[in-house]
């Protein structure tokens, strides 16, 4: 199988390049990832991030073919040859398809992703509805891979402003969350030019996501919340 | 040789999965000056793929107590698990499930509210009488909802990471006492010395000895590793969890959570043959006994597939909405790695290394416990291990579903609990380093760098993993162990002159892997030697030569240490806390 891989190290390369690699497969290899680990014992210098295989860790998130997604979870059959392989686009590259995930992350924190309740908790454990529950379904799933983030253009241009999709979805997670008293707090953290309303609804977050979330949607929510706090 | 930077803390934590986050989290609420270090991200570490859930006897459906959670556990282990310890876990366990409730964590939910459990393999009400529900989970995503919902507390007590940078050796002055740990950081590969008053090891387990393993690719017993070349012994590390369902083929990870729903196994006639192997909890009997029976299924022809390589879980039966509704992620995993959609067909599945029951001893407090010059059994200064790299032993022979999870709680806490307790108690400063602290690692890392050429990491790393396949899994012989034994010693010569072609400073992934090979192999070798030496068959590890439990000559751990692959012996503490102990019996389901 035929790849075109991005390779860049700054220790020794002056500026990225596009290598060639052809690969032979065994009828075992099913998802990309495969592929990428028998690369790498041709060749030990090429770099990526990896770990569980079965898509829940988020490190593998590269662009295949033009689009954002988990090389453990693409199946080499559906991808059309040469695979061309690039990192994640708008994050600075440390070396082959390894980006600087510090402002992806550091947006995630600054939502204050956490369960914010300062009254007294009860013995036991704190009540919540089947139906509160799912309220959070679609937006607790997210495993911060970042694809949806680095796909979106309003991120591309404000990295350090706007705070993205995978953030968005994940404060939205805590909105929505029964036991989660800090709703407030959490608007007007949001209410601002660029850290929520940055996003034209351009949806290439819910193109790309590989749990199948929708940040779009829970971004639309927000906004209506902000909408109806106003009036 | 040259000096390598250093950095002062009052406590290391090596590892940022379950264990790692619950006792930074503890140690961050102290206000403690604390360095958690971790190879990834924190939240790609390999708590993130459980599934099924964590156990705690809240009994939100139906009555349960800590005494029957004991008594199965202690079942579950074939009664090696040390029955202080295991009260221990199943008392705390309603308290720290409770606690990661009010963190955040998003557990499904019944209709008053409580938090949702389902049946599990082993657990039972009433001492073995049936299945009870008490396995507490977040749909199929339990070990994700926690360690993100863990992360995130860890956010809010302004916890200090270090993330991406891997530790590499365990330092220890001429008294034994440890002071902290050298580290690489990976993104420009620079060394330093993270010294602390207290180290905690919380780097998980090696699942990636076997060939075929649910576990990441980062489960390569860095800890062990680093345990066993500063002189820890490491226990009990024959007995590894064959999981009964991992997708064949692909190794992934089929949830026991399946059958706790409702499904079961069926062989190539259609026969739901777990009824004749455990009567009473059928398919929901000890992961040991299910993949055992699976394989013999199997060996002796019954098995599915065009050769009759795997064995059939079958869901359909469930309905699309309890399927979508509590086993959504396992729809996923069924279609993207076995090609079945589970509502329509069953998926192919064979038992599949899953867990390490053994690692580096300790106490409830996570206290690291190794041997002194005269050889009594002393708590190591300085040293703390909790999680799945720690052996303290609850799981003994054969671990139950879910009570990984729990371990991670229970033992997170406490360890973290321990340690700020002596750093309370130590007033003295950092105790100075030897002045040759480094020179080992340093060594080690200067071969990889200049060596001109060698064996192939991958190469050593798939003999080793093959070896252990092979003379080391489900079934094991005596003339497969002596060769095992041989295999591995080779593996243990050539792992010396491993070669990479990768010289860069910046990310070298190459290197880690080398890195990581060093800690495996020290983890196989244990495994292997253990395993030969134990002549008898208990939970996971059987032997054709020994067919049974010998409670006579085998009621006690096995310690292994590096120096010339010695074994030691230490009695099986059967006395629990408060109660009376259960005492051995036959193992039925």
């Amino acid at each position: 199988m035929r790849f075109e891989i991005y390779r860049f190290n700054p220790d020794v390369d002056s500026k990225p390049r596009m290598q060639s690699y052809d690969v032979e497969m065994e009828p075992t290899d099913r998802m990309l990832l495969d592929g990428l680990m028998r690369l790498k014992v041709q060749d030990d210098t090429f770099s990526f991030r990896r770990s569980c295989r079965e898509g829940v860790c988020g490190s593998d998130a590269m662009n295949i073919n033009g689009k954002n997604g988990l090389a453990c979870i693409t199946k080499l059959a559906d991808l059309k040859e040469p695979v061309v392989i690039r990192p994640l686009p708008g994050l600075p590259v440390i070396r082959d398809l390894i980006v600087d995930m510090s402002q992806f992350f550091k947006q995630y924190h600054s939502i204050k992703p956490y369960v914010t309740n300062d009254t007294p908790a009860p013995e036991m454990e704190r009540l919540q509805s089947p139906e509160d529950r799912e309220e959070l379904n679609g937006l607790y799933e997210c495993i911060l891979c970042a694809c949806c983030t680095t796909s979106c253009p309003s991120f591309w241009w404000n990295p350090d402003k706007f705070v993205g999709p995978a953030g968005l979805l994940q404060a939205y997670r805590f909105i929505a969350d029964t036991r989660d008293l800090a709703t407030n707090e959490r608007l007007d953290n949001l209410e601002d030019p660029y850290r929520l309303f940055r996003c034209h609804s351009i949806m290439n977050c819910v193109d790309v996501c590989p749990k199948n979330l929708n940040p779009t949607k829970a971004i639309g929510k927000i906004k209506d919340l902000l909408v109806k706090r106003a009036v | 040789m040259m000096g390598i930077a250093k950095r002062q803390f009052d406590a290391v934590v090596v590892g940022a999965g379950g264990s790692g986050l619950r006792a930074a989290l503890q140690l961050s609420e102290a206000n403690l000056k604390v360095a958690v270090l971790s190879k990834v991200f924190p939240t790609r570490s390999h708590t993130v793929a459980a599934q099924g859930g964590v156990s705690a006897s809240l009994g939100n459906e139906e009555p349960d107590n800590w005494h029957w959670h004991m008594y199965d556990t202690v079942k579950g282990s074939d009664y090696l698990g040390d029955q202080d310890a295991i009260e221990y876990m199943c008392r705390k366990a309603p308290e720290v499930v409770v606690e990661l409730e009010h963190y955040g964590m998003p557990f499904d939910r019944l209709d008053n509210g409580k938090i949702y459990q389902r049946p599990f393999g082993g657990h039972t009400s009433n001492y073995g009488e049936r299945a009870v529900k008490r396995a507490c989970a977040a749909a199929d995503r339990t070990g994700h909802a926690m360690l993100h919902t863990l992360y995130q507390r860890n956010v809010r007590a302004h916890t200090q990471f270090f993330v991406e940078w891997m530790a590499l050796d365990l330092i220890r002055n001429s008294q034994g006492d440890v002071l902290g740990v050298i580290a690489l950081e990976m993104e420009t590969g620079e060394v330093m010395m993270f010294q602390a008053k207290s180290t905690l090891l919380a780097t998980g387990g090696a699942g990636r000895i076997y060939s075929a393993s649910t576990n990441a690719f980062i489960n390569t017993g860095d800890g062990l590793g680093m345990a066993a070349r500063a002189g820890i012994p490491l226990e009990d590390m024959e007995f590894w969890q064959f999981h009964p369902t991992g997708v064949a083929g692909a190794g992934v990870l089929i949830t026991e959570g399946v059958r706790g729903e409702g499904g079961f196994l069926l062989n190539k006639n259609g026969e739901r043959f777990m009824e004749r192997y455990a009567p009473t909890v059928k398919d929901l009997a000890s992961r040991d006994v299910v993949s055992r029976a699976m394989a013999t299924e199997i060996k002796e022809g019954r098995g599915a597939g065009k050769d009759g390589e795997f064995i059939l879980l079958k869901l359909d039966h469930l309905g699309a909405d309890v399927i979508d509704k509590r086993l959504p992620g396992i729809r996923e995993i069924a279609k993207k790695f076995a090609n079945v959609d589970p509502v329509k067909d069953p998926i192919p599945v064979v038992p599949t290394c899953h867990y390490q029951m053994g690692g580096i001893p300790t106490n409830v407090q996570g206290q690291v416990l190794a041997a002194n010059a005269l050889g009594k059994e002393v708590i190591v200064k300085g040293l703390y291990a909790a999680g799945e790299c720690a052996c303290v032993s609850v799981h003994g022979a054969n671990r139950l579903g879910t009570n990984s999870l729990l371990d991670l709680l229970v033992f997170g806490k406490s360890a973290g609990e321990q340690v700020v307790k002596d750093i309370a108690a130590d007033v003295a400063s950092l105790p100075d380093l030897p002045s040759d602290y480094a020179d080992k690692t340093m060594a080690r890392l200067a071969r990889l760098d200049s060596s001109k050429d060698g064996e192939s990491v991958n190469e050593v790393g798939s003999e080793m993993r093959r070896t252990m396949q092979l003379h080391c899994g489900v079934f094991r012989f005596p003339d497969g162990l002596a060769d095992g034994v041989e295999k591995m010693l080779k593996v243990g010569e050539r792992v010396k002159s491993t070669f990479i072609k990768d010289k860069s400073k910046v990310f070298n992934t190459a290197r880690i892997e080398a890195i990581e090979l060093d800690n495996l192999v020290e983890v196989a070798m244990a495994t292997m030697i253990s395993a030969h030496a134990r002549t008898e068959s208990r939970g996971a590890h059987d032997r054709s030569d020994h067919p049974d439990r010998d409670d006579v000559n085998w009621m006690k751990h096995t310690l292994w240490f590096k120096e010339n692959n010695r074994l030691e012996y230490k009695p099986v503490q059967l006395k629990p806390m408060t109660v009376e102990s259960f005492e051995p019996k036959a193992r039925v389901y």
